[in-house]
């Protein structure tokens, strides 16, 4: 107990003191910035959530062709789970004279179990039952085709039925390009009475299921064995792979730009925990002196530290709780969305990120403490205790290493960017240290404070080199915030341009062509690009036949199973990039090209010859390139495409996209009317949606940013402080050697001007680096540098550190040398 | 009476460069409790390396130290502070007060890393006998190097050793400020019976302790 008292009664004066400061600042900044971070992505991931559960109106799906086994309902059941069932079918639907080929759904009560359709029988609003039986409602294709009003009634089978509203915003539609008919919602109970339910019918059956989270995906994975060929679940992990993927990057941008912060915040801890170890190597001797063991040395370290730990990641946890909810106040269209609170989970890792941070970086060099020698008291020569260094500096990668794969997510790139930081740490270290020895070499050169300047920075090469690392750390955080962030997300926002395809055509028949293009023409549109895709199912890899049961993984399983859309063409869509292998040339014959990730998934490599079986007929081609897909670009796009002469003989269809300004929407239903069989999907509000999300992430990244700022100065403010005692002493022994003022003042800034020099530099080098890396791995981008990065990193570096150094050391001069020396 | 503290062919050798340096030659002789010592020698004869040995806040390379029967290097470096904390207080020419700690918490923390429960009283008692009850709640850098010194006896006396060794303790000190401080000293050893082992330059003060151990380049060369 009495040591915990003195422990806390030493934290107190320590504190006083201002030793503390820097540690439970950066301390405070990084548990702040991880926290902002994970508390805001969760709130956008369950906001994006909700809607991607709306759009299939369930937590889990699954479609199939025929009836479900009674048991896939029972197992939802035992598990607690919701379960509605949905049967949906193409029939005509009449009015007065006319009659309309329409996508028909019935639908049990409680649907949809996800989401609200919202519907329009007098007044806009949510629906909050499914139709009443004797009703339908109907979408506005239908009552525009029509020319019908709602209250009207239309004939379904053997049964004439009343339009109760118009289904303004629906949900749980199909996301592949099946859904072309105008859509009928009626009550399961009436299907008998239309009679419709024969014999040969071609029905689909949806099951719904929703509940908690981890029953859900249990679920999923105890049916993923059960289903048959013609049963597909989906979650709305598949359902959307345009926001999906938009977020993920999202996701490692600012969980990248967190980390950034949080190793800056590392780096100013672990400087200030050295100077902490410096400034407390003699209290620590005379304690042992005194009769305290190493472990009550420890202890008495341990509970600051515990105490420091604990303080830190509360403020730092309340300062990112309170951040994230000003960032959601401040971005209109999240403020509306009236989010779900953030669940508790991201404070936890931001708490626990921290105590990591504070286990490698500061209380591991504290330990050394322990060790201090008793007889330091009486030869003050005595340095530190020499620390297991590789197992301190071990530590603190390891603890940086498993932060990092926590929150970049992925191995690789936490890999990449932990090896890439500390490569960069160790290479700039070492350049400085050489700089340092080279200038101090050729000092003759320069007048005479100069050369002792330079002399002055070799002599003390191993802590100006960290010195210069940890200004470069601050300096680079800067330029990033400054320059590169804007340059990056401009960039990335370019991405998706104001005239981004925003409607899917699908089924045109090649007799549609150019009646096509002439529509588009009377419209004042720009032609649409048509792209022909024909059906066929993979049957062979190199001429090894292969079925569903060759593979193990459910996906791939469900990928040889069911028919493939192939195209073929001359060129390389823009918007794909080539991975591995070469695009062909003119005369080419025979070739393949296959996207990454399903060759990832099927084993196929380049060379393969894949076998494919269109309506009967085969062809065989060699795989000559993997290509990477851009999901986001809202564009067409194939898994394979095959060199022309594959696939011209068999019968095509074709698909495009293209931007429909909102002026021209009418132009849209025209289509839709002059060529009916044409399925035109409106992609504008997934558009909307990751627009939405990368506005989201720029407002979020600039506050994310802010706390890296606010590390970057932590650590100047740390590397400064590091060596003032060192400083205090030299100057005051210059005085008393006859040094004046304006001689140790100008001494300090060209020691300083040299310091922030070459961190400016190897600021600018890591920025460069850094944005290059974010552009090419996490955005996927083409970026180029700002050439002005170089001269404001050189520039800007030396002015900065000239200024806070002489902030910092201006006292050093006015201070009588005798009680500097009397004090040290 | 019995030595208190017996010391046996120490011997200290460091490495200079390649070569090794003898700092401390075959140093034996016994001090019985409650007897004053004082080892004096030029500047790097040995006096510090000595005391350094004989407090257990370093090890020999050869040689041994009982102190009150414990040998102390059969003792490791956490058992050797747990005997310096029953049995020794120190002085030093630096003071090392904890610049963080006022002068009563100075005084208190021997007490408390012994798990004393009433460190307070005590502490506020030995300051009393130094003269500093009125500035116990100053901070080291707010006290004159006098006063800084007469905390560190306070602190050296608190938990009434049987052994106070002093290094240099008027080497910081005006001439007046240092007798006033041995005076003080020499007063607490006589009340306490506290057995004295001092490292000085300063002959007269040599002249007042019962025996005086002299080294010359690190071989004792009058005891």
């Amino acid at each position: 107990m009495n040591l915990l008292r003195l422990s806390l009664n030493l934290l107190r004066r320590d504190w006083r003191a201002g030793e503390w400061r820097v540690l439970l600042l950066a301390l405070v900044l990084a548990v702040g910035s991880l926290a902002t971070v994970g508390l805001f992505a969760d709130r956008v991931r369950q906001a994006l959530q909700q809607q991607a559960q709306s759009l299939i109106g369930a937590d889990l799906r699954i479609t199939s062709t025929r009836p479900f086994p009674p048991d896939y309902r029972m197992l939802a059941n035992r598990r607690s789970l919701q379960v509605v069932q949905s049967r949906s079918f193409p029939s005509m639907v009449l009015y007065r004279e006319q009659v309309l080929l329409s996508e028909i759904q019935a639908v049990e009560a409680g649907y949809p179990l996800r989401g609200k359709i919202e519907i329009d029988d007098g007044s806009v609003h949510a629906a909050k039952a499914i139709p009443a039986r004797g009703t339908v409602w109907a979408d506005e294709r239908l009552l525009r085709r029509f020319d019908m009003q709602i209250g009207d009634e239309v004939g379904i089978g053997a049964r004439r039925f009343r339009v109760a509203a118009r289904i303004v915003k629906d949900i749980d539609q199909s996301v592949g390009f099946s859904s072309f008919a105008p859509r009928v919602l009626m009550n399961d109970a009436d299907l008998a009475s239309t009679r419709l339910l024969q014999e040969g019918s071609r029905l689909s059956y949806r099951l719904l299921v929703a509940g908690e989270a981890l029953q859900v995906k249990a679920l999923r994975a105890e049916l993923e064995g059960k289903l048959s060929g013609n049963e597909k679940m989906e979650d709305v992990r598949d359902a959307r792979p345009e926001i999906r993927t938009a977020l993920e990057r999202a996701e490692h941008f600012l969980g990248l730009a967190a980390l950034t912060a949080a190793i800056l915040a590392g780096a100013a801890m672990a400087l200030a925990a050295r100077r902490f170890v410096l400034r407390h190597l003699d209290g620590c001797a005379v304690m042992r002196c005194l009769g305290a063991q190493q472990a009550q040395v420890l202890w008495l370290f341990l509970y600051q530290f515990i105490l420091l730990g604990v303080v830190a990641v509360l403020l730092g946890g309340l300062l990112g709780y309170v951040t994230q909810a000003l960032l959601v106040e401040s971005i209109a269209s999240m403020r509306d969305a009236s989010l779900p609170q953030p669940g508790v989970v991201p404070l936890l890792k931001a708490a626990a990120s921290g105590f990591a941070l504070l286990l490698g970086f500061a209380f591991l060099p504290l330990l050394q403490l322990r060790k201090v020698s008793p007889l330091r008291v009486l030869r003050r020569e005595m340095g530190m205790p020499e620390a297991s260094g590789w197992l301190i500096y071990g530590l603190a990668i390891g603890a940086l290493a498993l932060l990092f794969l926590w929150h970049a997510g992925s191995l690789k790139l936490g890999l990449a960017v932990l090896g890439g930081l500390l490569a960069g740490l160790l290479v700039f270290g070492w350049l400085a240290w050489l700089l340092l020895h080279g200038l101090a070499r050729n000092s003759f050169y320069f007048r005479s404070q100069w050369r002792h300047a330079f002399n002055n920075l070799a002599r003390h090469g191993r802590s100006a080199a960290v010195q210069v690392v940890a200004l470069s750390l601050g300096g680079m955080a800067l330029l990033v915030l400054t320059l590169v962030r804007a340059d990056l997300l401009e960039a990335w926002q370019g991405k998706l341009p104001p005239d981004t395809p925003n409607r899917f055509l699908v089924n045109i028949q090649p007799d549609q062509y150019q009646p096509l293009r002439d529509f588009f023409m009377r419209q004042s549109l720009p032609s649409p690009e048509l792209q022909p895709m024909v059906r066929g199912r993979l049957v062979a890899i190199n001429e090894r036949a292969i079925n569903g049961g060759s593979y193990p993984d459910p996906r791939a399983r469900g990928l040889v199973e069911r028919e493939f859309n192939l195209s073929y063409m001359e060129q390389m869509p823009v918007w794909n990039e080539l991975s591995s292998g070469r695009w062909w040339g003119r005369d080419a014959r025979g070739e393949l090209s296959v996207e990454e990730g399903i060759a990832r998934t099927l084993g196929i490599h380049p060379g393969d010859t894949l076998t494919y079986d269109v309506a009967g007929s085969r062809f065989t081609g060699r795989v000559t390139s993997l290509r990477k897909v851009q999901w986001d670009s809202m564009r067409v796009n194939f898994f394979v495409i095959t060199t022309p002469e594959l696939l011209r003989e068999f019968p095509a269809s074709y698909l495009s996209s293209f931007y429909l300004p909102p002026d021209k929407v009418r132009a849209g239903d025209e289509l839709a009317r002059a060529f009916p069989n044409i399925l035109l999907i409106d992609t504008g509000a997934v558009i909307a949606q990751v627009r939405n999300i990368m506005d989201q992430i720029a407002q979020t990244v600039s506050a994310v940013f802010l706390f890296t700022l606010l590390s970057g100065l932590a650590v100047l403010y740390a590397a400064l402080l590091a060596t003032q005692d060192e400083r205090s002493h030299e100057a005051a022994i210059l005085r008393t050697l006859g040094a004046d003022s304006r001689y140790l003042r100008s001494l300090h800034l060209s020691e300083f001007a040299v310091l922030g020099g070459l961190s400016g530099l190897f600021a600018a080098a890591g920025a460069v680096l850094l944005g290059w890396v974010l552009a090419r791995f996490v955005l996927e981008i083409p970026w180029q540098a700002n050439p002005a990065v170089w001269l404001i990193g050189v520039g800007g570096g030396m002015g900065v550190v000239m200024l806070a150094g002489w902030l910092a050391t201006r006292k050093l001069t006015l201070r009588s040398p005798l009680r500097i020396l009397a004090a040290d | 009476m019995a030595s208190i503290v017996q010391a046996a062919g120490l011997t200290k050798q460091v490495m200079s460069g390649d070569s090794p340096l003898t700092i401390l030659h075959d140093v034996s002789f016994a001090v019985e409790a409650g007897e004053s010592m004082a080892i004096v020698g030029a500047s790097g004869s040995g006096k510090s390396t000595l005391l350094g040995l004989l407090a257990g806040l370093d090890v020999p390379s050869s040689g041994s130290v009982l102190l009150h029967g414990a040998d102390l290097f059969k003792l490791d470096e956490d058992g050797r502070a747990r005997l310096r904390g029953e049995l020794a207080g120190f002085v030093f020419q630096s003071f090392q007060l904890l610049p963080a700690l006022n002068a009563l918490e100075n005084v208190m923390l021997p007490l408390e890393l012994a798990g004393a429960a009433d460190a307070r009283q005590r502490a506020e008692l030995s300051l009393r006998q130094v003269g500093l009850s009125a500035r116990a709640h100053h901070l080291p850098k707010h006290l004159s190097g006098g006063e800084q010194q007469r905390v560190a006896l306070a602190r050296a006396f608190v938990t009434q050793p049987r052994i106070l060794f002093a290094d240099e303790p008027t080497g910081n000190l005006d001439a007046a400020t240092g007798a006033q401080v041995i005076e003080l000293m020499l007063e607490l050893n006589r009340a306490q019976g506290t057995t004295l082992i001092l490292v000085t330059h300063d002959e007269a003060l040599a002249r007042r302790c019962g025996k005086q151990l002299r080294l010359a380049a690190g071989r004792v060369v009058q005891a």
